[in-house]
């Protein structure tokens, strides 16, 4: 290893860090207590679904494949699903601003919106 | 000389066809989507740093068709073609300006692999928001890509030695 190397790997992970830092501050401070969590699929909206309230939804596609999407405790999380890769699984449950969970195999997206200011549209992109 | 740099090919194009079967069935499963530990490149590098550039874009079209075929779909394949063309662009960029090692190039080599990865992915879902999940690749990318790096040098050191192309 050279002198560069070390110096690349360092810009590069303190670049990253400081990142997803900005980006953790950002997420829990455009939280509130509206949260949802909009799931979509292919693109398209398919339910919104408040973080305040527990329920556990199987969400079913055309095909026949499935993810089981849950919330307890102001947390999102996909408990099961029919991918193979089972991705959506291992992810961590969410529940900030921004926060997604993916399910590339099933094109569904999770994705938590803060509150009355972040429209489904958006706005804040 | 010739049919040597034919046989090495072969055989590299074979090392990196398992190696990726090896990744397939051993998931990065960190709750990312993109992430991979990447162990294919290993072929591409030490390809790269003996028998050169353009056989070593030879090795990743095909290696990344062969898995796609095999073990994947169109969409799988896409996929892995986003994240190899990007990162072997930046390994070929890397390597040219001359001031990096090995571990530097195959660093940069894993973060544009998934970062190639999550623009597809991007594209395809029709979703800005995976943007949030570059950071993390970045980091895993960097971290899997120091290993590689330090690996497929001491494979090239060895290949150099018994071989000359």
């Amino acid at each position: 290893m050279k002198k560069n190397d070390i110096i690349l790997i360092a810009v590069i992970l303190v670049m990253a860090i400081a990142v997803l830092l900005g980006m953790r501050i950002w997420q829990k401070s455009s939280t509130d207590g509206d949260a949802v969590a909009v799931v979509t699929i292919d693109g398209n909206v398919y339910g919104q679904y408040p973080l305040s309230e527990d329920i556990t939804e199987k969400i079913e596609l055309p095909d026949g494949s499935y993810n089981i999407l849950s919330i307890s405790d102001s947390y999102a999380s996909v408990i099961e699903a029919s991918c193979p890769d089972q991705i959506c699984v291992h992810h961590n449950h969410i529940k900030y601003q921004g926060e997604t969970i993916v399910c590339l195999p099933n094109k569904l997206v999770v994705e938590i919106h803060g509150g009355e200011d972040n429209g489904i549209d958006g706005s804040t992109y | 000389m010739k049919s040597k740099r034919i046989a090495f090919l072969g055989l590299f194009v074979a090392l990196a066809f398992v190696l990726s079967y090896i990744e397939f069935m051993l998931p990065l499963n960190i709750g990312i989507p993109g992430a991979k530990i990447g162990i294919a490149n290993l072929a591409v590098m030490v390809t790269l740093y003996t028998v050169g550039e353009k056989n070593a874009i030879a090795l990743s079209i095909i290696r990344v068709v062969l898995v796609g075929l095999t073990f994947g779909n169109i969409s799988m394949m896409m996929y892995s073609l986003a994240g190899a063309a990007l990162s072997l662009f930046a390994m070929l960029l890397a390597r040219r300006i001359g001031k990096f090692s090995m571990t530097g190039v195959s660093v940069l080599g894993g973060v544009f692999h998934n970062v190639g990865q999550i623009i597809v992915a991007m594209l395809v879902l029709e979703t800005k928001s995976l943007f949030y999940y570059l950071p993390f690749l970045i980091i895993v990318g960097t971290i899997t890509g120091v290993i590689i790096g330090i690996v497929s040098s001491l494979i090239t050191t060895r290949v150099k030695k018994i071989m000359t192309f």
